[in-house]
């Protein structure tokens, strides 16, 4: 594998991942409603769930290798190289070599909200989207695609490769039980990110945040998922298991917070502010701040809060309508090879599904030279790309929302983060 | 012949208003009237949304975002004044002292126009940043403690909607005061008047159509603004647009954002007939004629 980047790809994936709104879903469903506006006075659902066949058991035995996979993921979260001038994806090259299914690769996904509004007039229609995977992240998204029945239920059967060494995080997740639906692509953590020549101090907790020197200098994210989440977090209290009691205790302590803060941001905002030097302390996702170390802001530290961070997890999943099923299944388990997945993690820097990986890329550094060697050493020390078990212990997961819930959170959280 | 031609006269003007008026119905009032519908709406996004005559979804707008509500109104009246303050003498320049440059003049206050909005205010970060190029040296030379800060304040946000809605204001002033015939001034002056009496009782007063235009035509905008908040905002600026923006495309709540929508609608018209009356249209002629 040869590194040639002529633009930092992790830093602009960075800017063009606006992690922040990909937690909340559905947004273009509004756009959607709008043409049933005109139709009659109520507004139709989104749900295709109460009038939806459920799966047929023979689903799977009647599917057939079609030879082609048509792909759709978000911008630079793929290994990729320069070949004449052409970008290729060496681990999609290897799977076409060796299984003969040719895959249609489109970075299509710039945020989950814009990317489902696109699919879901299909998906209700109940049409193929054109997509036979898809990756999306949990703690709203991909639970909505869930909840609507959208999702094709997998055959674990033929996952004998994720069934080996996919890590214990990777499988079971509460969001989605068993993996019925959806295996991760890649994860990542909610944690604090901090300038030590700024705070001239430590940051080991989010109480930290408290302290009046920092009035201010603080951002968190604006959407109204992370900022409820961490406070939680800070209160104790288990996100995925909290109580409307609970939310309303994080509502009271979040508006304690507030006047500390400076701003709500995306994660893009966060890069900014960070990079800037106008916030001194910001929420931040992991994965960004390995990207702002690599482009110009190596000060900055990431830490998980004494009392935990969020866990998100991007997901591969299959779009009902789906026209090569049985492709993708095979390409989701191929990528929980340990090979594959060092080639995907020394690219895209996130959190691997899959342990194994950092054997090979530390085989790989031991074996480098030069300035690959120092890259690849850097990437298998780091705490942001491999968490250890006890960082990993320390995190939580979102509260998964029914409908009806999202209004109550909603309610309660939404006038804080918009204040 | 001449009967029809009478009856083409007489049907004339409504024909020539039609298609301007077609326009409106279907892409003002239709949606309007759709919004309204959903504002008195139940349900949620997954499940449809269903006519239940919900006037509660009011109530609670009001409950959760008052703030929000108020702060709008207050930011709209502050910039408004600012605008004013700022642009008579502006207009009031380019009218009397423009000369043969006016139309330059005027130019360059519509220029600005010519950038996108959201990067005229994005633009005001950069130069306002806590260690940018105005900031940065002034805490350097010891004249502001380091931990001073415009972004992310009620001022930032203020000066913002002040900048970008300026213009609004000298348009409607410099057409009032163009009108202005100078020879009037000169007769105030010929009847003993000084210059400031001359302004007070003849001038000003011409202008007062334009100055009633200009205010409208600023504090509609201003209060339902959602960029200047967005961008250059903390934590304690939202406006009730960003508010509104967020219920509708983030937290799906249709009916909800229409309820905050027609409270905002209702609250601006309110306002509006109040400002009226009280500096109405026909009482500005009056006031002119005197």
């Amino acid at each position: 594998m040869t590194r040639n980047r002529p633009l930092d790809p992790a830093w602009l994936r960075g800017m063009t991942m606006p992690r922040i709104s990909r937690r909340d879903a559905l947004r273009g469903a509004g756009l959607l409603g709008a043409s049933a506006f005109l139709a009659a006075c109520g507004v139709e659902g989104t749900s295709g769930g109460d009038d939806e066949a459920p799966q047929a058991s023979g689903f799977w035995a009647s599917q057939t290798k079609a030879g082609r996979l048509d792909f759709a993921n978000w911008p630079l979260y793929m290994d990729q190289e320069k070949q004449g001038g052409k970008t290729v994806y060496p681990s999609l090259q290897e799977f076409t070599k060796e299984t003969g299914i040719k895959v249609n690769y489109k970075e299509v996904i710039e945020d989950n909200d814009s990317f489902l509004g696109k699919i879901n007039p299909s998906l209700q229609a109940g049409q193929a989207t054109g997509w036979d995977l898809i990756v999306i992240t949990n703690g709203g998204p991909l639970e909505k695609l869930i909840r609507q029945n959208f999702l094709i239920e997998l055959d674990h059967s033929k996952l004998p490769t994720f069934a080996k060494n996919a890590a214990p995080s990777a499988k079971n997740p509460t969001y989605d039980p068993g993996n019925k639906f959806s295996l991760p692509w890649q994860s990542g953590l909610v944690g604090l990110a901090y300038n030590p020549k700024l705070t001239k101090r430590e940051i080991t907790s989010w109480q930290d945040l408290k302290d009046p020197a920092f009035k201010g200098k603080i951002t968190m994210f604006g959407d109204d998922t992370d900022f409820p989440t961490s406070v939680m977090i800070m209160l104790g209290i288990d996100p995925a298991k909290s109580t409307e009691e609970d939310w309303k205790r994080a509502a009271e302590e979040a508006e304690k917070l507030r006047p500390q803060l400076r701003e709500f941001v995306d994660n893009s905002g966060m890069v900014d502010a960070m990079s800037s030097g106008n916030a001194w302390i910001s929420q931040a996702y992991s994965g960004d701040v390995y990207q702002l170390n690599n482009s110009g802001s190596p000060d900055i530290k990431f830490v998980i809060p004494k009392e935990g961070a969020t866990y998100w997890t991007d997901n591969m999943a299959i779009p009902k309508g789906a026209k090569h099923p049985l492709d993708a299944i095979t390409y989701m388990d191929y990528v929980y090879r340990p090979e594959v997945a060092a080639m995907l993690t020394e690219y895209i820097a996130y959190i691997t599904p899959v342990p194994a990986a950092k054997e090979l890329l530390q085989a790989d550094a031991a074996k480098a030279e030069g300035e690959d060697k120092a890259y690849l050493d850097d990437l298998v020390t780091n705490p942001l790309v491999f968490p250890t078990e006890a960082d990993l212990a320390n995190t939580k997961r979102y509260r998964t929302l029914t409908v009806e819930e999202e209004q109550v959170w909603d309610g309660i959280f939404q006038p804080i983060v918009q204040s | 012949m001449s009967a029809s031609g009478g009856r083409a006269r007489r049907v004339a003007p409504y024909l020539v208003g039609l298609p301007g008026g077609l326009w409106l119905a279907i892409f003002f009032v239709v949606p309007l009237l759709v919004m309204f519908s959903l504002s008195l709406q139940s349900g949620n996004v997954e499940a449809g949304f269903r006519f239940t005559w919900e006037w509660s979804n009011y109530a609670r707008a009001w409950e959760l975002y008052s703030t929000q509500f108020l702060r709008s109104g207050t930011y709209a009246v502050i910039v408004t004044a600012l605008c004013l303050l700022l642009a008579y003498p502006m207009a009031y320049w380019i009218a009397f002292y423009g000369g043969a440059r006016k139309s330059t003049y005027l130019f360059l206050v519509l220029l600005p126009f010519f950038v996108s909005f959201v990067i005229r205010t994005a633009s005001w970060k950069f130069i306002l940043n806590d260690q940018g190029f105005v900031l940065g040296p002034l805490k350097e030379a010891g004249l502001l403690p380091q931990d001073f800060h415009l972004l992310a304040t009620t001022t930032a946000v203020i000066g913002g909607l002040t900048y970008n809605y300026l213009p609004f204001m000298v348009l409607p002033l410099y057409v009032a005061l163009e009108r202005v015939d100078p020879s009037l001034v000169e007769a105030a002056h010929d009847l003993f008047a000084g210059r400031a009496e001359a302004f007070r009782r003849v001038v000003f007063p011409l202008s007062l159509p334009g100055v009633f235009a200009g205010v409208l035509i600023t504090f509609v905008p201003v209060a339902s603004d959602f960029v200047n908040s967005g961008i250059l905002g903390g934590t304690q600026t939202t406006m009730i647009g960003n508010v509104i923006q967020t219920v509708y495309l983030n937290s799906n709540n249709y009916p909800l954002a229409s309820a905050m929508s027609f409270l905002l609608m209702a609250a601006l018209l309110v306002g509006i007939f109040a400002y009226a009356r009280v500096l109405g249209t026909e009482q500005v002629m009056e006031v002119a004629q005197r």
